[in-house]
């Protein structure tokens, strides 16, 4: 289990960064950030890349800021960096909660948000958290930067909008009002594990009813998205149970689950309704 | 294609200087190039944690680094652990506790528990026990390993 | 006053392997090299089944650094693996070659080895080698109809058929019948550090060595003699630290026999390291079994007979230990119930999987699962309580020992000593079991999942025949033990050095134990089946008895007091009274060199060897009971509450014993609930890393409480021991199967493991229907 072998390049620039990625990215170029997903693939061989433009050396990216109503994850801000009570609001409290889902501690040292927003994976928790924010990914390259919102980022299992001369150089994420309520939920048969699914609820409370809901899913699907049928469910109804449990039914009605060896469609539907239901009751 | 990169890694204060193709891993380059074979590997895929080693004083996986990332960083392994004949205190709880069987995922757990505890000394258990989840023991059932590293947390604010 | 040597047996004193492992000072096979050395890189069938019909080597072995590429025919003279325990004419032909011919059988098969002067560049080579196979169909359920293994044979090379009584009129006679369908999943040991082999042929000595060894050394080292056509004096193996055994590290595999070969003819040390992809196709699984089973009770649940047939998954190949995990199954199924009429036939299938064998606790993880299920279902069917039904048939004390007309692991099986409704009464007690029912039902009728489980087992220990072991000490009074047994991270050299030390009179810190070298002590049995410890320690303790005579002998002649007035203290002879002189024992082997003249007539050394031969087994016990919550809405399931009580005849370091059983514990508790080694049709393994194969973490394990009684010594030894370490692992199947089976409402719904959350979902959505 030793990686092929690759050339290596450290840019200093986010301008050398993609101007690498503009030569060696039609190759087979890959960027290195946090390399917990990407290294142990180059240790199974399932990923050769000839060169890795290694970006961890790119000051501004290790930028992570809040103002202007969004949060600015730079492409080498660490899984770890949300751990901490340094991001404010609603959003803050939402992130923290979620950070401790991912993987393990040594692993959440290294690896990236971005990389894990790059690498698509559908049960990533930060994709859902891209998905029910509607977060964008900022995506840079020698032709111009573009910025794609989450539902058109995502396009299948581990694929992406990103082209390969293009380097996911932050992901924006519009923050909540601070009055916004926020519960996460995911079950995976060993905490830390890629869950088998994963449930994002978000919502604010006016005049006693629900409004502005938000409920993405993750890990059932091919990418995780917001479930419009369960924010419809909820929208004007007063918080508790009988609202709870239709949108959860509504989210497990609406999803098209995957199957693999150990989970049919049918087990993850049933998980989808209650991770949803116990996302919103556990919502603060 | 076999470019190669004259490197100095700096493991437990001694600095090495050492000539590696690109893909060789942190973990292999710290055992096979510098000849510290504390550190074992016991998966290769950053999952068991065996390979555990403080870069900068953060607990990584070091076989999900290559020894080319960690040129001017501070690594540190469980060679470095002891001061003299002084045993960490985190080496002798796991020593009175019986936290060690065969012996191998050890290191791991000492860089990890050495790591955090450095970071947040007042760690509670529970996130004790999340952090130690981190990596694999097949031998200990891990009841002695956290017995260890609660008794060492104790130890080390004592002797801080 | 009378002076009291301190007392080392029952003390829970701190290891002494511990400070190298700690300290990063350790020498597991991966720290071993050697100047000059070779890697080799195994390249491996990516089909389960199919004809090989050529190898094309060209490419690889042109890469720089490559120094050679083998097939099948570079080491065409080599006969496959043979058998630990000697030929077997009728298994022979399901043997697994050193490198696949004409037909592959599993993926994950050895077809070629590269050997390259850098591990990553023999990696980049072994990629280049193309194999042309027509792919065959794949036999992945054991329980299937046999099909062709090759001409003229079936995948199913015997059947291991055991039993006694008169099992027809048994069943004609029931007043109940009880019949299951029961799987065990397919898991192994996984340890943590991979296998690792180093050979290395030394033309001055004319000795071929191979570092890395572990378990077995003395058995392996016959065999690869017997293989390679050389005299047992010229084949070395070395253990260095292993990083965990349980019974997959240490037997021959192809890749050792490679390291060997490869260093005699290529001239150079070659080292391999198995990487954890290749582990989990590559070394030996275990386990997988099916079996369909009959009990036949009287009207107050007494077992009149069982009738079982069974279906032995074990993969492509008959490996090292032959048939020995079915035979063990089919002599320890009845574990400590009395049982009057008994057949089973053990169908042992060939399957187109990694070969299957041995897995802490044999044999008996699997039947505890199934007799305890079974015992489950009888009370359920007599309405009797699974406490009541398991103490009308448990064996009592004075029907001990036990004869059963069965055979387990080549012995026959004598249960030697025991209580067993003892124990069972202490674990009640311990758990307080009646108050849990009562809490269970409570909680149940709010609604929530909750299960209690119960299981007992009888494990077995200390296999025989005869074991030695020689104790030296030195003239700075060191002590040296030399044993031909074997360390897998159990503490063998503090158990071995607390039992010396105890017989000697000297802190179990000045004594160093030898262990896996086949260049200092003749023969040795090793570390299996849970044997280290009865077997080694009490051939330690006569040798050290005789040490001890002599000892006192010659500080009797230098005191000028009589022997039977002295005794030895901290390494010091003295007079039992603690008046006048006392002498070192490092002096008194001063006094015992060859040229010494206090010697007298003795003969040279403060040394003496000692042997220990037992005739059969000895068989410890215990009872679990476990409590469980299942989540409803995901099948989860969470272990509240968790006791193992084991009677181990006699503990020699209790910090020791709990560690065994906690740790085997948790590696029975991933076979209950997370592990499994899985196929898809095609037979292409799914579980090849860490996040397919789910072992347990620090967050899934309960608390353990541990009950260790000695209330039953073993009647075959004279330290009364009985070996610990298999007996955390045993019955955790059983017993969470048990308990979830009862949180599920009693019903007899589990029937396999592990149980996932998706099937315990399954079961409840199917009930609320």
């Amino acid at each position: 289990m030793k990686p092929a072998s690759f050339s290596y390049h450290v840019p200093t620039s986010v301008d050398e960064a993609v101007a690498l990625l503009a030569e060696l990215g039609p190759q087979d170029g890959r960027i290195l950030a946090g390399g917990q997903s990407l290294v142990p693939t180059m240790a199974f061989r399932m990923a050769r890349p000839t060169h890795l433009i290694d970006i961890n050396g790119i000051a501004e990216l290790a930028r992570l800021t809040a103002g202007g109503g969004i949060v600015t994850v730079g492409a080498c801000v660490r899984h770890a960096a949300f751990d901490s009570g340094t991001l404010p609001g609603a959003t803050g409290a939402l992130l923290r909660k979620v950070v401790q889902n991912i993987a393990h501690y040594p692993i959440r040292t290294r690896g990236t948000f971005c990389g894990s927003v790059a690498n698509a994976d559908p049960a990533s928790e930060w994709c859902c958290v891209m998905a029910a924010l509607d977060g964008v990914a900022v995506l840079r390259s020698q032709r111009g930067t573009r910025r794609v919102p989450a539902a058109e980022f995502y396009q299948g299992v581990m694929a992406t909008a990103l082209d390969e001369d293009e380097l996911l150089v932050a992901a924006e994420l519009p923050m909540l009002a601070d009055d916004t309520r926020t519960g996460f939920v995911e079950f995976s048969r060993r905490k830390g594990d890629f869950a088998i699914a994963m449930a994002l609820v978000a919502y604010r409370l006016e005049g006693g009813v629900i409004v502005e809901p938000r409920v993405a899913i993750g890990g059932a699907e091919p990418h995780a998205r917001r479930i419009a049928e369960a924010e419809d469910v909820l929208s004007g109804q007063a918080p508790g149970a009988a609202a709870f449990v239709a949108a959860a039914e509504a989210a497990s009605a609406a999803v098209d689950p995957m199957e693999d060896i150990n989970n049919t469609a049918a087990y993850r539907r049933g998980l989808v309704r209650t991770l949803t239901q116990r996302a919103l009751e556990s919502a603060e | 294609m076999t470019e190669r990169r004259e490197i100095t890694l700096t493991i437990n204060g001694t600095a090495h200087k050492v000539t590696v193709e690109p893909r060789r891993t942190l973990a292999d380059v710290i055992r096979d190039d510098c000849g510290q074979t504390g550190t074992h590997i016991g998966c290769e895929h950053g999952v068991c944690g065996a390979c555990t080693v403080l870069v900068d004083n953060e607990p990584v996986r070091s076989c999900l680094m290559f020894a080319v990332q960690a040129e001017g960083r501070s690594i540190r392994t469980v060679e470095g652990l002891q001061q003299g004949e002084q045993l960490h205190p985190m080496q002798e709880a796991f020593m009175r506790h019986h936290a060690l069987q065969c012996g191998f995922c050890t290191p791991g757990f000492l860089m990890l528990a050495v790591g955090a505890l450095e970071k947040r000394p007042d760690l509670n258990d529970e996130e004790l026990v999340d952090i130690l989840s981190s990596n694999l023991c097949r031998c200990t059932g891990y009841e002695n390993i956290i017995k260890a590293v609660r008794a060492a947390a104790a130890d080390m604010k004592a002797r801080a | 006053m009378t002076v009291k040597p301190t007392s080392w047996i029952g003390a829970s004193v701190e290891r002494l392997e511990d400070k190298p492992l700690v300290t990063g000072r350790g020498r597991f096979a991966g720290d071993v090299s050697f100047p000059h050395q070779l890697h080799m890189r195994m390249v491996r069938s990516s089909y389960a089944h199919g004809r090989l019909k050529a190898i094309d080597v060209t490419e690889a072995r042109a890469v720089p650094g490559v120094v050679a590429v083998w097939t099948a025919d570079d080491i065409a003279d080599l006969p496959p693996i043979d058998f630990r325990e000697g030929p077997n004419e009728k298994l022979a032909p399901f043997r697994q070659s050193v490198l696949a011919k004409d037909v592959v059988r599993y993926a994950g098969e050895p077809v070629a080895a590269v050997f390259a002067t850098d591990p990553y560049v023999a990696e980049d080579a072994a990629e280049l080698v193309t194999m042309d196979v027509d792919e065959l169909d794949a036999v992945i359920d054991a329980s299937l109809p046999a099909s062709e293994f090759a001409a003229g044979l079936t995948t199913e090379p015997t059947i291991c058929r055991q039993g006694y009584g008169d099992i027809a009129a048994a069943f004609k006679g029931a007043a109940a019948i009880v019949e299951m369908d029961l799987s065990v999943g397919r898991h192994s040991g996984v340890p943590l550090e991979t296998r690792g082999a180093i050979g290395r042929y030394d033309a001055a000595r004319d000795v071929l060595e191979l570092h890395g060894a572990a378990k077995v050394p003395h058995k392996n080292r016959e065999s690869l003699a017997r293989m390679f056509g050389r005299s047992t004096a010229g084949v070395h193996l070395y253990e260095g630290h292993v990083g965990g055994g349980f019974g997959v590290r240490g037997e021959i595999y192809p890749e050792d026999v490679l390291v060997l070969v490869a260093a005699m003819r290529l001239g150079r040390p070659v080292k391999w390291l198995e990487d954890r992809r290749e582990h989990m196709i590559a070394a030996n699984h275990s386990r997988q079994q099916r079996h369909c089973i009959r009990a036949a009770v009287d009207a107050e649940g007494r077992l009149i007979g069982i009738d079982d047939d069974f279906f032995h998954d074990q993969g492509a190949y008959i490996r090292t230990h032959g048939t020995r995990v079915a035979d063990t199954a089919c002599g320890i199924l009845p574990g400590p119930y009395r049982l009057p009429h008994y057949r089973v036939n053990a169908h042992f299938r060939l399957t187109n999987k990694t070969p299957a064998a041995t897995y802490r606790s044999p044999g008996r993880y699997e039947t505890n699962f199934v007799r305890e299920r079974l015992m489950d279902a009888i009370a359920r069917k007599l309405g009797l309580s699974r406490i009541e039904v398991r103490r009308r048939n448990l064996i009592s004390p004075d029907e001990m020992p036990y004869e059963r007309p069965l055979v387990a692991l080549g012995d026959e099986v004598v249960l030697d000593s025991g209580d067993y409704e003892g124990l069972l009464n202490k674990a009640l007690e311990r758990c307080q079991w009646d108050r849990l029912e009562r809490e269970v039902a409570e909680r149940r009728k709010a609604g929530e999942y909750v299960g209690l489980g119960l299981a007992m087992y009888v494990e077995k220990s200390g296999l025989g025949p005869t074991d030695g072991a020689r104790v030296n000490v030195h003239t700075n009074g060191e002590v040296e033990v030399i044993t031909g047994g074997a360390s897998v991270g159990q503490g063998f050299e503090t158990v071995i050095a607390q039992v010396c030390a105890e017989t000697l009179g000297v802190d179990y810190k000045r004594v160093r134990v030898i262990h896996g070298r086949t260049d200092r002590i003749e023969y040795g049995i090793g570390a299996h089946a849970t044997r280290a410890t009865v077997m080694t320690a009490n051939a330690t303790a006569v040798a050290a008895g005789k040490v001890r005579v002599k000892a006192l002998d010659m500080a009797a002649q230098l005191l000028q007091t009589d022997a039977g007035q002295l005794t030895i203290v901290n390494g010091s002879v003295m007079r039992t009274d603690g008046a006048g002189a006392s002498i070192d024992l490092g002096d008194l082997a001063h006094h015992l060199r060859p040229v010494s003249p206090t010697r007298g007539e003795r003969d040279p050394g403060l040394a003496a060897e000692g042997w220990f031969t037992t005739a059969h087994m000895t068989y410890p016990y215990g009872v679990q009971i476990a409590l469980v919550r299942i989540d409803p809405s995901t099948g989860g399931v969470d272990i509240e509450k968790m006791l193992i009580a084991f009677d181990v005849g006699r503990s020699i370091n209790p910090m020791l014993v709990r560690g065994q059983l906690v740790g085997g514990f948790v590696q029975g508790l991933g076979g209950a609930l997370f592990e499994e080694f899985q196929y898809d049709e095609r037979g292409q393994p799914l579980s090849v890393t860490f996040a397919d194969y789910l072992m347990p973490t620090a967050h899934e394990v309960p608390e353990v409480d541990i009950l260790v009684t000695e209330d039953a010594p073993s009647s075959c030894n004279p330290l009364g021991i009985k070996g610990a370490g298999e007996g955390g692992v045993a019955a955790v199947g059983a017993v969470i199967a048990s308990a979830v089976d009862d949180a599920l409402g009693g019903k007899g719904l589990i029937t396999q493991i592990p149980i996932t959350p998706q099937a315990v979902k399954a079961m409840i959505d199917g009930q609320r229907k």
